[in-house]
């Protein structure tokens, strides 16, 4: 068995008087595959956040490769960390959003080497050297000068996870990576995803392609309502689901 | 390109609802003709307009009147002419000029620090900048001018230290404090007010997810604020700052009534003194005038310059059309683009 590369234990958020994660437990191992689905607002992005500590969670307890990334724990306390070092612990988790969130005054390239110039302070020819190399891995050697208005939603979606690849990251986050996309464009995406899976890439998946959770997830998440209602391998949660709700949902989508 | 363009084939078999490609007026190479639609109205306008500016010329440059018995030119242009390159007026403009960039570089940078402090967590930090935005904005400028160049009056001298405590730096305001320092600091001060909430909005008008991409790459706050968001606010911030700064250079003229010595100061010393108070007035807008214009250009550049990436394709400056016009062969109509420069496309002449 691998070791634990995201471990979350009773974790618990809530913004004002709304519970949004409600104890959430979890395991990823390295190099494993976890696909989350469950229906809009039963937290799946709020968790993904929480995995990088773009949101703060307020009970439980949540580690990357072992380490809290919001926190340093000394002798049963945790001390809030600086902003700087926290960047620093988020920079090994790549993150990749639903309207992709890049850059638009920035090119293609300086999409993608901005994060190891200016947070790694790599030296500029091997950054834009590893930037070409991972543009032309996501099948866009050819866009490189490319402003992100100029490209199409699956090219842009490409160009965000060479951005959060090129930070060479041990975790990959995926937040519903193809919702917005026109349904032709979504495979483009689906097929580099599948490839990182198959180089061995740890991945937290939240998508609505069954498809591919089938396919290419080591495991599935069903969440609702802010809690884990049922999990385990993707074939099995998919065609004989144990749980009600579970059932709903997928007869809803499918 | 290899195959033949179907719409050089006429007469194809089932074409009948072909749709017809806009081409140049005056060469059909379709099946169908284009005639653009007139506006006779146009014409009525343009009329008026070059009638109107023929008015204004001619009581500008060619009109006489007779004053004393002796006929001279409206507007004497000769004492225009003779002041507008003249020490004083230069100096002056150079005064205007220096003040206006420090006002603005002032106003801007603490248009900046207000603006982030606008947005910071701490409501301590909020509401102290909420105050100085509130109460320079809530004050007139001429007023906040003569309270700077009075200033030396109520602190003869300013004694930086702990409050109560030792003393750690001493400056007499009574030599520090010359006009241009006061009118320096008063329309700085009042600047930043502005500037902070052109800023701030600026900042608001970026993405949320923008912040969110850069925190998820390791940068901090402030990183992201630098490198991702202020560089994306720039293209709201820039035409209202550049507003700004074209009224900062005329509302620099108010510095003359604590008698710094900008332009309109200098002019109206000298037509204190030999009394042609309308020519020496021309001189002054007209210096203001092509300033200002300068200043126009400089902003067309630095919008186009911060629009990258925001449009898929920036249109050409007037130059570079102005350029390629001249460079269009006779047979390519270049009159006909005059009439029409939105539907003739230009061929062979690819966007650089
Ligand atoms: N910053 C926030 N402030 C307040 N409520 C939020 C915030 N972010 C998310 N929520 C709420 O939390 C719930 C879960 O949202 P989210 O995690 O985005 O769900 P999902 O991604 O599963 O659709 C929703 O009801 C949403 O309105
Ligand atoms: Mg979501």
């Amino acid at each position: 068995m691998n070791e634990v590369m995201v471990s979350a234990e009773g974790v618990r958020k809530h913004f004002g008087r709304l519970e949004v994660l409600r104890g959430i437990d979890l395991e990823v191992r390295a190099g494993e595959v976890l696909c989350m689905i469950g229906p809009s607002g039963a937290g799946k992005s709020t968790f993904l956040r929480c995995i990088n500590h773009l949101e703060k969670i307020d009970e439980g307890r949540l580690t990357v490769d072992g380490e809290l990334v919001g926190y340093r724990e000394h002798s049963g306390r945790l001390y809030e960390l600086r902003d700087r070092e926290v960047g620093q612990r988020r920079a090994q988790i790549g993150m990749v959003f639903q309207h992709f969130n890049l850059f638009p005054h920035m090119t293609a390239l300086e999409n993608v080497t901005v994060g190891p110039l200016k947070v790694k302070h790599e030296d500029k020819g091997a950054a834009t050297e590893r930037g070409r190399e991972m543009l032309r891995r996501v099948g866009l050697a050819d866009k490189v000068v490319a402003y992100p208005r100029q490209l199409s939603g699956g090219q842009q979606q490409r160009v965000a996870i060479a951005r959060a690849l090129c930070m060479q990251p041990k975790l990959m986050l995926f937040d519903e990576p193809t919702s917005a996309l026109d349904p032709e464009l979504v495979s483009d995406v689906l097929d580099v995803m599948r490839s990182l899976a198959d180089d061995g890439m740890t991945m937290v998946v939240v998508t609505h392609e069954m498809g591919f959770a089938r396919e290419v997830g080591d495991s599935l998440v069903f969440m609702d309502e802010g809690v884990i209602v049922e999990s385990g391998p993707p074939k099995s949660v998919l065609t004989s689901p144990r749980h009600e709700r579970t059932q709903a949902f997928l007869s809803r989508i499918l | 390109m290899g195959t033949a363009e179907p719409a050089k084939t006429p007469g194809r078999p089932g074409a009948d609802t072909q749709v017809v490609p806009l081409r140049h007026p005056g060469r059909p190479r379709t099946e169908m003709q284009v005639v653009p639609l007139r506006h006779p109205g146009r014409w009525v306008a343009a009329a008026v307009v070059c009638l109107l500016a023929a008015m204004a010329v001619h009581s500008l440059f060619f009109s006489n009147v007779k004053r004393d018995g002796v006929t001279e030119s409206r507007f004497e242009w000769d004492i225009i002419n003779h002041y507008f390159f003249s020490t004083g007026v230069l100096e002056g403009l150079g005064v205007t000029l220096a003040l206006t960039a420090v006002a603005m570089a002032g106003g801007i940078l603490l248009g900046v620090v207000l603006s982030i402090m606008r947005l910071s967590p701490n409501p301590i930090v909020t509401g102290s900048s909420w105050v100085y935005i509130w109460f320079f904005r809530g004050t007139p400028v001429l007023v906040q001018l003569l309270f700077w160049y009075n200033a030396a009056y109520i602190f003869p001298s300013f004694t930086l230290g702990v409050p109560f405590g030792p003393a750690l730096a001493h400056f007499n305001l009574n030599s520090w404090l010359t006009p241009f320092v006061a009118a320096c600091l008063g329309l700085a001060l009042n600047e930043g007010a502005y500037m902070a909430e052109i800023i701030r909005a600026g900042i608001i008008s970026v993405d949320e997810g923008q912040t969110e991409a850069a925190q998820s790459l390791g940068m901090s706050r402030l990183q992201a604020l630098r490198l991702i968001v202020l560089p994306q606010a720039m293209r709201v911030v820039i035409p209202p700052t550049g507003n700004e700064t074209i009224s900062m250079l005329k509302t620099s003229s108010l510095a003359s009534v604590v008698v710094a010595p900008e332009l309109l100061f200098r002019v109206e010393q000298i037509y204190a003194a030999n009394y042609y108070v309308i020519p020496l007035l021309m001189v002054a807008s007209l210096q203001y005038l092509w300033v200002t214009s300068v200043l126009m250009v400089g902003q067309y550049y630095l919008e186009r310059h911060y629009a990258r990436g925001a449009a898929r394709q920036l249109p050409p400056t007037p130059l570079q059309r102005l350029r390629r016009w001249l460079l269009i062969r006779p047979d390519e109509h270049r009159w006909a683009r005059l009439a029409h420069p939105k539907t003739v496309p230009l061929a062979g002449y690819p966007h650089e």
